[in-house]
């Protein structure tokens, strides 16, 4: 068993008098990716923002690298630097380039050399295969180069931990597959990673545990292989059924 | 009787717009200065901050300048503090200014995606960074062109001044047409040279907007 990574514990989070997460548990290992499917509104963006703090919540146990999430005292900021997140709609800074959204966290919250972040940012946009789009604003890219530039803005600070949130929804077709090649790179080389996703053949491929929530709580997990082909709960069966 | 030609109020107009174009700056400058402190007590994450700058906003915008200028010029009085005119009129301006202008600016910070400021967060970025590096650049782009418009809204507002005897454009058309007992020429050219002020104005922030609206959009 590898060294646990991320572990929520009994995760309670209510809107107003609206539950939406009702005792969620989950552990990721070092170097695991865990996929969360389920259907719209069933808590699954709520769930990972509570991982960065993004979101507060009022019960339950929250821990990355040991650091609890759920403590009054919690620097938001130390968590962060350890939390990468990438969302459905990019949300690259778009008075910024390319190489300026990758450069601006190092350097204004790590306060690194200017150089040599931008040396490391330059190598970042190669590894997203945006070379030569280095300068480009986010409004020049098409959506499958802008999520690539997100996710290496995120790398940036070397996360321990990356949450991906729907990254392709707002995707055509034809640029899903560029985005999802990278993420697959970086699963392979280790990066932890949390991703709420709608594309099932890429879960069954790249998860190591497949979790089906409904309505605030998870139904149903396990390995993919067993997950797609041999789904125990009637809801999971369902869900399956309508997407596959 | 004094013999004054057209040429000598028109002179004597133009005099006195200086004063007019020298408050409407002054002001501009002044509220603009005391509206980005309000704009960040209003903004910052503080409940006492916020309610501070809420209430300045909604006393001077919830009243009529006209009463801030009298209550600016004779309030002092009543501590025997004797103010002129000007610096009553810069007074009152500078703080009506600031409440306008935090307004308009705010509109302009929350016109900023949720999802910038999420973004920011999630790379660690402090408030304050958030604030400076992604949300202020982003909404100062959209402010310029109402600000500069509200500009307009100071000049014609400069006009009040002169009921506490202060002397721009206005109070000079007063004083020239008790002497002349031209009022149409005389309002007629003071009209005047208020369009010329804020036509232009009008004008470049409507340009602005085309513009800044067209450089490097987002999506
Ligand atoms: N800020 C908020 N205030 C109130 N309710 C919210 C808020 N954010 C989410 N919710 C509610 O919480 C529930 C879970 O939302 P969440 O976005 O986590 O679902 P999801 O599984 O990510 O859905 P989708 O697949 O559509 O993205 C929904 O019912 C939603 O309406
Ligand atoms: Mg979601």
């Amino acid at each position: 068993m590898v060294e646990a990574l991320l572990v929520i514990d009994n995760l309670h989070k209510r809107f107003g008098n609206v539950e939406v997460i009702k005792g969620v548990s989950l552990t990721v290992g070092k170097g695991e990716v865990a996929c969360i499917i389920g259907p719209s509104g069933s808590g699954k963006s709520t769930l990972i923002r509570c991982v960065n703090a993004l979101v507060p919540f009022e019960q339950g146990s929250v821990t990355v690298l040991g650091i609890e999430v759920n403590d009054p005292k919690l620097d938001k900021l130390k968590l962060r630097k350890h939390v990468g997140m990438v969302f459905q709609q990019y949300n690259l800074f778009p008075h910024r380039t390319a190489l300026q959204n990758v450069m601006m966290a190092p350097i204004q919250v790590l306060k690194r050399n200017k150089a040599e972040v931008e040396a490391e940012a330059y190598a970042l946009l190669k590894k997203v295969r945006l070379e030569g789009k280095e300068h480009s604003y986010p409004g020049e890219l098409s959506g499958g180069q802008q999520q690539r530039v997100a996710i290496a803005r995120s790398l940036a600070m070397k996360p321990d931990l990356m949450l991906f949130d729907e990254v392709t929804a707002a995707l055509d077709p034809e640029t899903v597959g560029e985005v999802l090649i990278t993420i697959r790179q970086l699963a392979e080389e280790g990066m932890t990673c949390v991703l709420v996703t709608h594309e099932m053949g890429f879960a069954r491929e790249v998860a190591n545990e497949v979790y089906f929530t409904d309505r605030g709580v998870i139904v149903e997990h396990a390995p993919p292989a067993s997950f797609f082909t041999n789904p125990t709960d009637p809801r999971t069966k369902a869900f399956l059924s309508q997407v596959l | 009787m004094m013999n004054f030609s057209t040429w000598d109020i028109i002179h004597n107009l133009l005099l006195a717009a200086r004063w007019t174009v020298a408050l409407s700056l002054a002001a501009f400058f002044g509220g603009g200065m005391m509206g980005a402190l309000i704009l960040f007590l209003r903004v910052v994450p503080n409940r006492i901050a916020g309610l501070v700058a809420r209430f300045y906003i909604e006393v001077f915008q919830g009243t009529p300048l006209l009463m801030q200028l009298f209550l600016a010029f004779f309030a002092p009085a009543l501590f025997g503090m004797n103010v002129p005119a000007w610096v009553a009129a810069f007074a009152a301006l500078t703080l009506w200014t600031a409440a306008f202008l935090a307004e308009i600016w705010r509109g302009c910070v929350e016109a900023i995606p949720k999802g910038q400021w999420e973004a920011a967060s999630s790379l660690a970025l402090p408030y304050i960074a958030q604030l400076r590096y992604i949300v202020l650049p982003q909404a100062l782009r959209i402010a310029v062109a109402p600000t500069v418009g509200f500009l307009v809204q100071v000049v014609k507002g400069t006009a009040l001044t002169s009921i506490i005897g202060f002397v721009e454009l206005s109070k000079a058309g007063t004083i020239i047409t008790n002497a002349t007992f031209e009022p149409f020429t005389v309002y007629g050219c003071v009209a005047l040279m208020y369009f010329a002020l804020c036509w232009p104005i009008s004008q470049s922030s409507r340009w602005l907007e085309r513009r800044l609206n067209a450089a490097h959009q987002a999506h």
